[in-house]
């Protein structure tokens, strides 16, 4: 059983806050294969195309046969722990501050050795299961876990600092009026939240969700309007130094393609809300979250879009939402290149449609507000960096890994 | 092996190791590596009596001489030799260029090489050569708690201790042991005595591993001269004679970690082709970043079976007088770890016994010795190993 977290206590404001210091980042680029697995949750290593070896550590040709046809697949996760080291003294600031820091050699039942984080609960000679997540610094990483789940088991402090649980953390939720909001409030309490701030615009349009928002214990309504800088501004000066999560909620969702109609109005708000309401929160919000990355236990540590899958490849019936979605993308790896190297996570969103009233007339199936709200809460809490949300969304994400061209020409409905 | 047969190999008839120096070591040093090879080499010249203008065959390790490879180094130098060598295998690397030397002087592609490895060590050179020492320990190692070696031989000590029953009173009783030997050893780094107590009592490193399971990095160079008797004869070199090496890399890939060696895979062809057995040694060098690593060899070169490291550490003494003198100028542990020189260490010192010129304790009447190297920690074991064996003139 892990120790159960306390609550970090109430933090002097005259103390210094504690920064981050580098993690090993050097990778070759062969080695980013467990990156792109991490993010995506999933547990892939390489697998000879010829023999069929399961290969670890990433490399260029076969550990068996001559072959260099190498492709990563999903494998057996499981192994036994045959060694490990409790390393009080590490070359690395990073380690020595979190010491004892705790590794072992698991030997899995799919052929290699794997040179592992281990959870405490990890003991020499038993069984575990492997899981590959993302570093402070976003490398994938591979980490031990027991093979059944105990008690507390995310509580331990290697599992807290390769995730983004919200447990105890503060969230800011950037659109009350987010068909979502409602849900993720609802969820992150229900995960431990400590607070949960729900911007709200300046909105002559009266709504229903807002009103439930404000009745709700542990969530507090703060002015923001992301169309306007000086309010997203007045608000990152007021509680920047408060949000440990960040989920951009904000969007402007609208039928109608480039070419429909003289409507430069649409296309303008699209990319106002879409892409420049990110920009704007990027520029008043990431310095605070950036300095805020190891202040202890509830540290700053995750930012999140709310994107689309549709960013991937544009749907013709909301295509100007579908560009400004790819601008709002975009601005997300130039975002995580910028968050990640100071220890906040990225994480991008990208459901198919919501079920909401821009998406009326939209066939079946569409996503239900409050599985994207758990989606995000669930990403939050494995650390994972890209998730995609509905049946929709997998399958177009599928045809975009599998061709991006024929996906084009075939449509992305 | 070949076509699944192995193959004969030649002897070393006439093949002779001279000229063993020890650049004394520090813990932290301002010159470069370039310095220390120079000063091994200045010091080797001056044993034997030669002029740069001599230099006739040349061998270099080194971990901190970049940008530079043996080539600069002949520049840089002065020297103009007709066959050169560069051995990047770590500890291993000092027995790998005494068997190339070997060869290179019986077939008079020289016919006098010179051997050196030697590194620097500033305060935090150690630190910086770790996260791209290889690719699989950037890629899988270093990013698992930075830890560097202590954290590989703390995972491969905690297998052993527990499949194999050792103790860390064994470990402690090697360690012990060199340090004694250390104390009468003038160039030791650590001379300072150890009792049990205070081995147990260490500041832990990464466990099982505490403070004196760990090599000390430091600056220093080693070096010795391969040439034939004739040679060596007309400059009167004292010399020894080169019974018999071996050498491997990534030996027994299917062991899930490491608990032997490469050398368990070859011992058996190096005592064949030196015509001794392991009761016929006077005393032993191992390589000995870890005391883990000197017990794995004990077994690996059949001083006792695989598995009774443990027990034969209980029964034998170590010191330079006692029933298994082993590491007796007190090894890397207590003389510190000066890069690629760590892997001379033992060779140099097994040349001064066997050749009646020890710097500090001699062991009585030793005339064949056994030398080991190992090297490149890559991901989960050292993947180098090799020995030599080495005895002297008048056997």
């Amino acid at each position: 059983m892990t120790p159960r977290l306390q609550k970090p206590r109430h933090k002097s404001p005259v103390e210094r806050t504690q920064q981050l210091p580098l993690l090993p980042s050097g990778r070759s680029r062969t080695a980013q294969g467990l990156t792109a697995a991490a993010a995506r949750g999933e547990f892939a290593l390489q697998v000879c195309r010829q023999c069929h070896t399961v290969q670890y550590p990433p490399r260029d040709v076969c550990s068996d046969c001559p072959s260099i046809d190498l492709v990563w697949q999903l494998v057996d996760d499981r192994g036994t722990l045959i060694a490990a080291t409790d390393i009080a003294i590490s070359n690395e600031v990073y380690f020595r501050e979190r010491a004892p820091w705790r590794t072992g050699i698991v030997t899995m039942d799919c052929g290699p050795a794997v040179l592992a984080h281990l959870h405490r609960e990890c003991r020499p000679e038993c069984r575990v299961k492997l899981t590959l997540k993302l570093d402070r610094l976003g490398q994938g990483v591979m980490v031990a876990l027991p093979i059944e789940d105990t008690v507390n088991m995310a509580d331990d402090p290697l599992l807290r600092e390769h995730s983004c649980d919200p447990k105890f953390r503060r969230m800011l939720i950037t659109d009350g009026d987010s068909p979502v909001a409602q849900a993720l409030a609802a969820k992150a309490l229900q995960a431990g939240a400590e607070l949960v701030l729900v911007g709200v615009a300046n909105n002559w349009r009266p709504s229903a969700a807002r009103e439930a928002l404000g009745t709700m214990e542990g969530v507090e309504l703060v002015p923001l309007d992301v169309t306007d800088y000086r309010s997203v501004e007045d608000l990152a000066d007021q509680i920047g130094a408060r949000v440990d999560i960040l989920v951009n909620t904000a969007e402007y969702v609208r039928p109608g393609g480039s070419s429909h109609g003289r409507d430069m109005q649409r296309i303008r708000e699209s990319m106002d809300v879409n892409y420049f309401g990110l920009a704007r929160l990027a520029q008043c919000f990431g310095p605070a979250m950036r300095g805020r990355a190891a202040d202890r236990a509830n540290s700053a540590c995750a930012w999140v879009n709310l994107l689309s899958v549709y960013a991937l490849a544009n749907l013709a019936p909301f295509g100007t939402f579908s560009e400004s979605k790819a601008a709002a993308y975009s601005l997300s790896h130039a975002l995580r290149g910028e968050m990640q190297s100071h220890g906040i996570r990225v994480i991008n969103i990208f459901p198919g449609p919501i079920d909401d009233e821009w998406h009326q007339t939209l066939p079946a199936p569409k996503v239900a507000p409050s599985a994207v709200a758990s989606a995000i809460i669930k990403a939050l809490q494995d650390g994972v960096e890209d998730v995609y949300v509905g049946d929709i969304a997998r399958d177009l994400f599928a045809r975009w890994r599998d061709d991006p061209k024929a996906l084009e020409r075939e449509g992305a409905m | 092996m070949f076509g699944g047969r192995r193959t004969h190999r030649q002897s070393y008839d006439g093949v002779v190791v001279a000229a063993p120096v020890t650049v004394p070591y520090e813990r932290y040093s301002i010159r470069s590596a370039q310095w220390w090879i120079g000063r091994a080499l200045a010091e080797i010249l001056g044993r034997c009596g030669l002029r740069k203008a001599d230099v006739d065959g040349f061998s270099v390790a080194s971990f901190t001489m970049g940008p530079d490879s043996a080539a600069g180094l002949t520049q840089h130098f002065g020297i103009s030799p007709r066959w050169l060598d560069q051995t990047p295998f770590g500890g291993a690397s000092g027995i790998i260029a005494l068997r190339r030397a070997a060869r290179a002087v019986q077939s008079k592609d020289a016919d006098f090489v010179i051997c050196i490895a030697g590194d620097t060590n500033s305060i935090h050179s150690f630190r910086q050569m770790l996260p791209k020492f290889t690719r699989f320990t950037q890629d899988a190692v270093y990013p698992y708690g930075g830890a560097g070696p202590n954290g590989s031989f703390a995972m491969l000590t905690d297998h052993y201790m527990r499949r194999f029953g050792a103790r860390r009173e064994d470990f402690g009783k090697l360690c012990i042991a060199q340090r004694e030997n250390a104390r009468r050893f003038p160039h030791a780094l650590i001379r300072k005595p150890l009792s049990m107590d205070d081995y147990l009592s260490a500041r832990p490193i990464a466990s099982p591993l505490a403070l004196f399971d760990c090599v000390m990095p430091c600056a220093g160079a080693e070096a010795f001269v391969v040439t034939r008797h004739d040679v060596a004869a007309s400059l009167k070199l004292p010399a020894a004679r080169l019974l018999a090496t071996i050498e491997r890399h990534n030996a027994f890939t299917e062991d899930p970690i490491q608990s032997r060696g490469g050398w368990a895979m070859d011992s058996d062809e190096l005592w064949a082709m030196a015509g001794i057995t392991s009761d016929d040694v006077d005393f032993v060098q191992t390589y000995d970043d870890y005391p883990v690593i000197s017990m794995m060899q004990f077994e690996d070169f059949g001083f006792c079976a695989k598995g009774e490291g443990p027990d034969f550490v209980r029964q034998h003494s170590f010191t330079t007088d006692g029933s298994f003198p082993h590491n007796t100028s007190g090894g890397q542990l207590s003389g510190g770890q000066a890069g690629a020189a760590g892997g001379s260490l033992g060779l140099v010192e097994a040349i001064r016994q066997v050749t009646g010129q020890p710097i500090g304790a001699t062991v009585a009447g030793a005339r064949v010795g056994l030398v080991s190297g190992f090297g490149m920690i890559n991901y989960d074991r050292g993947i180098s190993s090799s020995a030599a064996i080495l005895a002297g003139l008048a056997t």
